[in-house]
C-alpha cells in the first residue's frame, strides 16, 4: 500500500490545532475575547477541530482495519 | 499566530512526498479537489465581495451557475474528456478541430491564467498590507518573490492531496467567524434589518440585498443591474457551463477518479458542498455591509469613493477573530492565495512553452532546452500577473474583473466545445473562425458599453463612443458573454457549412456524441447512478432558489 489515506495528514493536522488552540485558550487573557462577543472561541472551536480531527483519525484507522486481511504486507 | 501558519507549511511540505497522486483516488477526494481547485483567493475574496455589492444576487452564481452546469459536465462533458486522451482544453481543440484553433485557445488561455494569478496576487498583497501594513508595492513584491520561490522549489506536488486539506482548512477557519458575525448582528431577521438600511440608501426596495429573483423584472430595480434573462443566459448558461466545461484545472482533477463512472461522479458529489458555499463565502459579505451601513465605515472607502468590497473578509477577521483562531483564519486565506497562484503560473508555464513555443516558435529541441524556456516562462508570467494586480487595484470587487476575463475567455470557448461535441459536421476552419470572431464580439461589446459612473478605459467604453451604459460591472460582464458566445456559435455555424470537413467519422470517434459508444450504467443501484444524483442537485438547488426567492 504506497498510498497514504489523506484522512490521516487532515486527521493529525486539524486534532494538533485543536489541542494547541484548546491550549491557548484556557491560557490566555479573557479580556482577549470582548471582540469575540465575550465567547472564548479559540477554547471552543479548538473542541470542535479536535473532534473532527479525531474523527478523520479514527475514519482512517478503520479502513486500515477493513482492508488489512485483504492483502497482508 | 504565526506558529501555527508555521506548522501548517511545515507539515504540508513534509507531508507531500508521502502522497501519489494519480490513478484510484476516491470519487469523495476527487470530488473535494474538484471544488477546492476553483476555492481560491477568487472565490472566498471574490464572492464576499459580491455579496455586499449585490447582495444575496450573489447566490446566482451557485444555484443558476454552478449546480446545472457541474451536472451538464458529469452526465455529458466527462465521456468525452475520460474517454478521449485529451489532457487539456487545447489538446482537445487539437484532436477534434485542428492545430490554428488549438494555437488561438493557447493563448488566451495563457491571457485568462496571467489574470487569475494576478487578481489572486493583487489579494494577498492587500492581505498583507491590512494585516502586516506593509506597504502595498513591497507587499506586491515580496508576494511574487514568494511564489516564485513556492513554484521552484516544486511546491505543487501532488496538489490534488493539498488541495483536500486546504479545503477543510478554509469551511473550518471560516466558519466561526460566519457564526460570531451571525450572532453579533442578531441572526439572519438583524442581517436583513441591516440589509433594508442598505437597499434604501442605494435607492432600492428594501428586500433588494435579500431576494435574490424578486427583483429581477428590471435591471434598474436591483443591484447587480441585470433582467432575468441577462441572468440566466449570461452567468447561468455561456459564463458557467464555460466556466465549468472547459477550466481543465478543474476538470482534470476528475479525470484522476478510478474509473468513467467516478470521473463522472466527481462533478455531481462535489456540487453538494458547492451548494451550500454561498453561506460561507456571500454571507460575510453581506454582513459586512450590513455593519458597514449601520456602525459606520466598517469597510475602507476606495479612490473611486465606493466601499472596498474586497476587504470585507479581512475587516471581518480584523474585526472579531482574537489571536489563535485569528491565525487559522488567515493561514487558510493565505495557503488558497499561494496555491491559486501558484497553479496558475504554472498552467502559464505549460501553455507557453508546450502549446505555443513548442508548437510554433522552436520545435525540435532538446528537452533541457524546454526546460529553461519554461523557468523563463515562469518569471514572465509572475511579471505579467504584477500588471495584472495593479489592474485589479482598479476595481473595488476583485469578482467583477474576474467574471470579465470569463466572459473573453470561456464565453466563446463554450459555444466551440458545444459545436465540436455533439455537432460532428462543425469543421477546423468553422471552430477557428468562430472563436476569433467570438473573442472580437466580446472586445467591442466591451468597448462601445461601460458600467453607469465609470470613466471610459478599463472599465469599458474605450472605443470612442458608449452605445449603452449598463446599471453595473456585473451586468457589462454577463451581456459581454452572452455577445461573445453568440458570435462564436453563429459564425462557427456558416463558416463549417462553407467549408469542407477535414476530419473522418473514425477520426473522431470518442470526441464527438453521435461517434462516441453509450456507456452502460443499467447494472448500478439507481440511487449510485450519475442521473439520479444529477437530478437530485437540480432539485435541491431549484428549492434554494425557491427560499431565497
Amino acid at each position: 500500500m504506497n498510498q497514504l489515506d489523506v484522512r490521516i495528514p487532515i486527521g493529525g493536522m486539524f486534532t494538533i490545532f485543536g489541542v494547541v488552540l484548546m491550549v491557548y485558550g484556557l491560557v490566555s487573557d479573557k479580556v482577549m475575547y470582548e471582540r469575540s462577543l465575550g465567547i472564548n472561541v479559540n477554547l471552543w472551536w479548538g473542541l470542535v477541530l479536535l473532534v473532527f480531527g479525531s474523527v478523520m483519525l479514527w475514519l482512517a484507522y478503520r479502513a486500515y482495519q477493513k482492508s488489512k486481511p485483504k492483502n497482508p504486507v | 499566530m504565526l506558529g501555527i501558519g508555521w506548522a501548517l507549511r511545515r507539515f504540508v511540505r513534509s507531508s507531500e512526498d508521502f502522497f501519489l497522486s494519480g490513478r484510484s483516488i476516491p470519487a469523495w477526494i476527487a470530488g473535494l479537489a474538484f471544488i477546492s481547485a476553483n476555492l481560491g483567493a477568487q472565490e472566498v475574496i471574490g464572492m464576499a465581495a459580491s455579496g455586499a455589492k449585490y447582495g444575496i444576487m450573489t447566490s446566482h452564481f451557485y444555484w443558476v451557475g454552478a449546480m446545472p452546469a457541474m451536472v451538464f459536465v458529469g452526465l455529458f462533458m466527462m465521456p468525452f474528456y475520460y474517454g478521449s486522451r485529451a489532457r487539456s482544453v487545447p489538446e482537445y481543440l487539437k484532436l477534434r478541430f485542428d492545430e490554428k484553433t488549438r494555437g488561438l485557445n493557447a493563448i488566451t488561455f495563457a491571457i485568462m491564467t496571467v489574470f487569475s494569478s494576478g487578481i489572486s496576487m493583487y489579494a494577498l498583497a492587500k492581505l498583507l498590507e491590512l494585516v502586516l501594513g506593509w506597504n502595498f508595492h513591497a507587499s506586491i513584491v515580496v508576494t511574487g518573490v514568494i511564489v516564485l520561490a513556492y513554484i521552484f522549489l516544486g511546491g505543487l506536488r501532488s496538489a490534488i492531496y493539498n488541495e483536500v486539506l486546504q479545503f477543510f482548512l478554509i469551511v473550518l477557519g471560516f466558519l466561526p467567524l460566519v457564526l460570531v458575525g451571525l450572532k453579533d448582528i442578531g441572526g439572519w431577521e438583524g442581517l436583513t434589518s441591516k440589509l433594508t438600511v442598505v437597499a434604501t440608501n442605494a435607492g432600492f426596495e428594501s428586500g433588494a440585498w435579500t431576494h435574490s429573483w424578486q427583483y429581477t423584472g428590471a435591471p434598474t430595480s436591483n443591484p447587480m443591474g441585470i433582467e432575468w434573462f441577462g441572468l440566466i443566459m449570461g452567468l447561468g448558461f455561456a459564463m458557467s457551463f464555460g466556466y465549468w466545461c472547459t477550466d481543465f484545472l478543474v476538470v482534470q482533477r476528475a479525470m484522476a477518479a478510478g474509473s468513467m463512472t467516478a470521473a463522472r461522479r466527481t462533478p455531481l458529489i462535489a456540487a453538494w458542498p458547492k451548494m451550500f458555499m454561498p453561506l460561507l463565502v456571500i454571507l460575510p459579505g453581506m454582513l459586512a455591509i450590513g455593519l458597514h451601513a449601520t456602525r459606520g465605515g466598517f469597510l475602507p472607502i476606495g479612490s473611486d469613493g465606493q466601499p472596498n468590497y474586497n476587504l470585507a473578509i479581512p475587516m471581518l477577521l480584523a474585526h472579531y477573530m482574537p489571536t489563535g483562531l485569528l491565525g487559522l483564519g488567515l493561514t487558510a486565506l493565505m495557503a488558497s492565495f499561494m496555491s491559486g497562484m501558484a497553479g496558475n503560473v504554472t498552467a502559464f508555464n505549460t501553455v507557453w512553452t508546450y502549446d505555443i513555443y513548442q508548437t510554433y516558435i522552436r520545435p525540435g529541441q532538446t528537452d533541457h532546452h524546454y526546460l529553461r524556456v519554461g523557468h523563463v516562462a515562469t518569471v514572465v508570467g509572475i511579471l505579467a500577473s504584477v500588471i495584472a494586480a495593479y489592474a485589479a487595484t482598479r476595481f473595488n470587487n476583485i469578482n467583477d474583473i474576474l467574471q470579465l476575463v470569463f466572459s473573453f475567455v470561456n464565453g466563446p470557448l463554450f459555444a466551440t466545445f458545444l459545436l465540436g461535441m455533439f455537432w460532428k459536421r462543425s469543421t477546423g476552419h468553422g471552430a477557428f473562425a468562430g472563436l476569433l470572431v467570438g473573442t472580437i464580439s466580446a472586445a467591442l461589446h466591451y468597448g462601445l458599453t461601460l458600467p453607469r459612473g465609470a470613466t471610459p478605459g478599463i472599465h469599458g467604453g474605450f472605443l470612442g463612443t458608449v452605445l449603452h451604459h449598463y446599471p453595473s460591472e456585473m451586468a457589462l460582464n454577463f451581456w459581454t458573454a452572452i455577445f461573445a458566445w453568440t458570435g462564436c456559435f453563429i459564425t462557427t455555424i456558416i463558416v463549417s457549412v462553407l467549408t469542407k470537413r477535414t476530419k473522418t467519422d473514425e477520426q473522431l470517434r470518442g470526441l464527438v456524441y453521435s461517434l462516441t459508444p453509450r456507456i452502460e450504467e443499467g447494472h448500478m443501484v439507481w440511487w449510485k447512478r450519475p442521473v439520479t444524483l444529477g437530478i437530485a442537485v437540480l432539485v435541491v438547488s431549484a428549492i434554494l432558489n425557491v427560499i431565497f426567492w
